[in-house]
């Protein structure tokens, strides 16, 4: 990983669809080159996917996005991994995280209904083993989400010159 | 007034009469050469401007709430010379990033932005008739402010084949017993232009053999693509020279903040605090609480941006070369400085049909100063979708020429 990479994840995290001849002329080298640095960090999984930001609450989706917070007893050698893995193979699991604090593993869940949202987690995570507690937020609206704004705001306007 | 003015040759007299009041001074330095454009902007809609000398990115918002949040404890004025611990924050940072110490109790003032710092830098230097030179092109207020302390500005050029450096042979061939100073400000404004450690030295012997006092605006520091910035001040021959002037406006997005400060030797700098202290009295104090904050911590907002501000040079630099202009690499601030001699066209000419036919606002290199004749400045301190459409809009209008 060489500053180019570096320039190039950061280009990408913002936006995957630059086409390859802004990001060639931005990191000063080849559209071969960008490609070949692409399908490299792609390969090391440092770039693990590329997908879109949906604000769904505007696309009148009626689906329900909850935070569900597990507390877990750890295993012997496996600590929370075989335990995480296992939830992560849910779909409507939309991410899984490990945290501090007074839970262990933070989940996305989606459902298409808030009654959804609850019965999968009483039926299938509450009752597995090793879980001790969970707690269910379901969210209510989203404001921000991977770095970007999901409301309009209006911004004081520069002069159209200064020096 | 007593009388309504019902005729209209009362209305005359009475504007003679109030212009009779404006100074001399008031009446001659020349307006900002860039009036006209600024007009025909406002008209029109669908402008792209690249004429802007300011960064496009909101504050960071910590620098924002801590200035909120000091409206809850202290609205006074400051000590003159600013914030004990804003000047200490200000010491620290120059010392560990440049290289550069100052007493923060003796040789720190914080101003109202750099604008301020130059003018009372000025004024607590130079005399009138003194010889001041100053890098050609520069920022656009150092000549009048020259002028308004009695001085005489003296462009010395910064050419496009030595990289817009200034070099000791353009600063040798304008030297008089008359010279005072030397005014530098790298990187530039327009140019993007950087001084290496070797270009300050080659140009420090003349600064000793001649005495000069050096004011060194190093406002765009931090907007440094390759290398680190060189502090004028850590040349050691300059220290006791220099006045040293920069802010937080440009590389933490502060500009309305205006917050800035001037360092120099504690003689110096006692001399533009004594001016300060009867112009300004002390620098926004809320300012200098967003100030604090900007410095407190890592400055990862600050990289964050500068990464931006580098991607999009490379963009810009690269679609006007596209575009059938020569454009050298600037490795500072955030302006492009493209030649468009090829065109045929002045950069007056240029400047007002790129606004007029193709809505995109760039300033004449020649607002700048002599040197800059011949060249556009193109800020690209913009989003990188505008970038993207002036640098197709600025090729369709070169192809129509």
């Amino acid at each position: 990983m060489d500053t180019k990479d570096n320039d190039l994840l950061f280009l990408l995290e913002k936006d995957c669809t630059l086409p390859l001849h802004e990001l060639a002329a931005m990191l000063q080298c080849s559209e071969e080159e960008v490609a070949s640095r692409r399908a490299m960090l792609e390969e090391e999984k440092i770039i693990r996917g590329y997908t879109a930001l949906i604000d769904w609450d505007r696309a009148k989706n009626p689906s329900v996005m909850a935070i569900v917070e597990l507390r877990i007893t750890p295993e012997h050698e496996y600590g929370y991994d075989r335990i995480a893995e296992r939830i992560a193979r849910f779909s409507n699991v939309k991410s899984l995280r490990l945290q501090t604090g007074t839970y262990d593993l933070q989940l996305l869940v989606q459902g298409k209904t808030m009654h959804d949202v609850a019965s999968f987690v009483s039926e299938h995570i509450a009752s597995m083993d090793r879980i001790k507690e969970t707690a269910t937020h379901i969210i209510m609206k989203t404001y921000k989400e991977n770095g970007v704004l999901y409301y309009e705001r209006e911004d004081g306007k520069r002069l159209p010159f200064s020096f | 007034m007593a009388n309504d003015c019902h005729f209209h040759s009362e209305v005359i007299s009475v504007s003679e009469q109030t212009t009779k009041h404006i100074s001399h001074l008031a009446r001659t330095i020349p307006p900002s050469g860039i009036r006209r454009y600024f007009d025909i902007a406002q008209q029109m809609e669908d402008i792209v401007s690249l004429g802007v000398g300011e960064p496009d990115f909101m504050t960071p918002w910590k620098i924002c709430d801590a200035a909120i949040s000091s409206f809850e404890h202290n609205t006074s004025y400051t000590s003159n010379a600013g914030l004990p611990s804003l000047r200490n924050a200000i010491s620290q940072y120059l010392d560990q990033r440049f290289g550069t110490y100052y007493d923060p109790d003796h040789e720190v003032v914080v101003t109202s932005g750099v604008s301020e710092g130059l003018d009372v830098a000025i004024r607590a230097t130079i005399d009138p008739g003194d010889e001041v030179l100053t890098v050609d092109p520069i920022f656009v207020s150092y000549a009048p402010c020259i002028t308004m302390s009695g001085g005489v500005s003296v462009p010395v050029p910064c050419l496009e084949k030595d990289q817009f450096r200034l070099t000791p042979d353009a600063i040798m061939e304008r030297i008089t017993p008359k010279t005072k100073a030397l005014v530098l400000n790298f990187p530039n404004n327009p140019t993007g232009a950087v001084m290496r450690r070797e270009d300050l030295c080659s140009i420090a012997d003349i600064c000793v053999d001649h005495d000069l006092l050096v004011l060194s605006d190093e406002i765009y520091a931090e907007m440094t693509y390759e290398g680190d910035h060189v502090a004028v001040a850590s040349i050691p021959e300059l220290y006791d020279r220099t006045i040293t002037l920069s802010g937080f406006s440009k590389a933490w997005a502060m500009t309305g903040f205006r917050v800035g400060y001037l360092c120099a030797p504690k003689e110096l700098c006692q001399a533009a605090l004594k001016i300060h202290q009867y112009v300004m009295m002390s620098a926004p104090t809320a300012s200098q609480y967003g100030a604090l904050e900007a410095l407190r911590g890592e400055l990862d907002d600050v990289r964050e941006m500068i990464r931006e501000y580098r991607l999009r040079r490379n963009m810009i630099v690269d679609g006007l070369v596209r575009a059938g202009l020569s454009c050298h690499m600037p490795q500072g601030a955030f302006y492009a400085f493209p030649s468009i001699e090829s065109t045929g066209l002045s950069d007056i000419e240029f400047a007002e049909r790129l606004i007029r036919e193709a809505h995109v606002a760039a300033v004449p290199g020649s607002v700048f100063g002599p040197s800059g004749a011949g060249h556009i400045r193109c800020a690209y301190a913009v989003s990188r979708s505008d970038l993207s459409i002036a640098l197709e809009r600025i090729s369709d209008f070169i192809s129509s020429l």
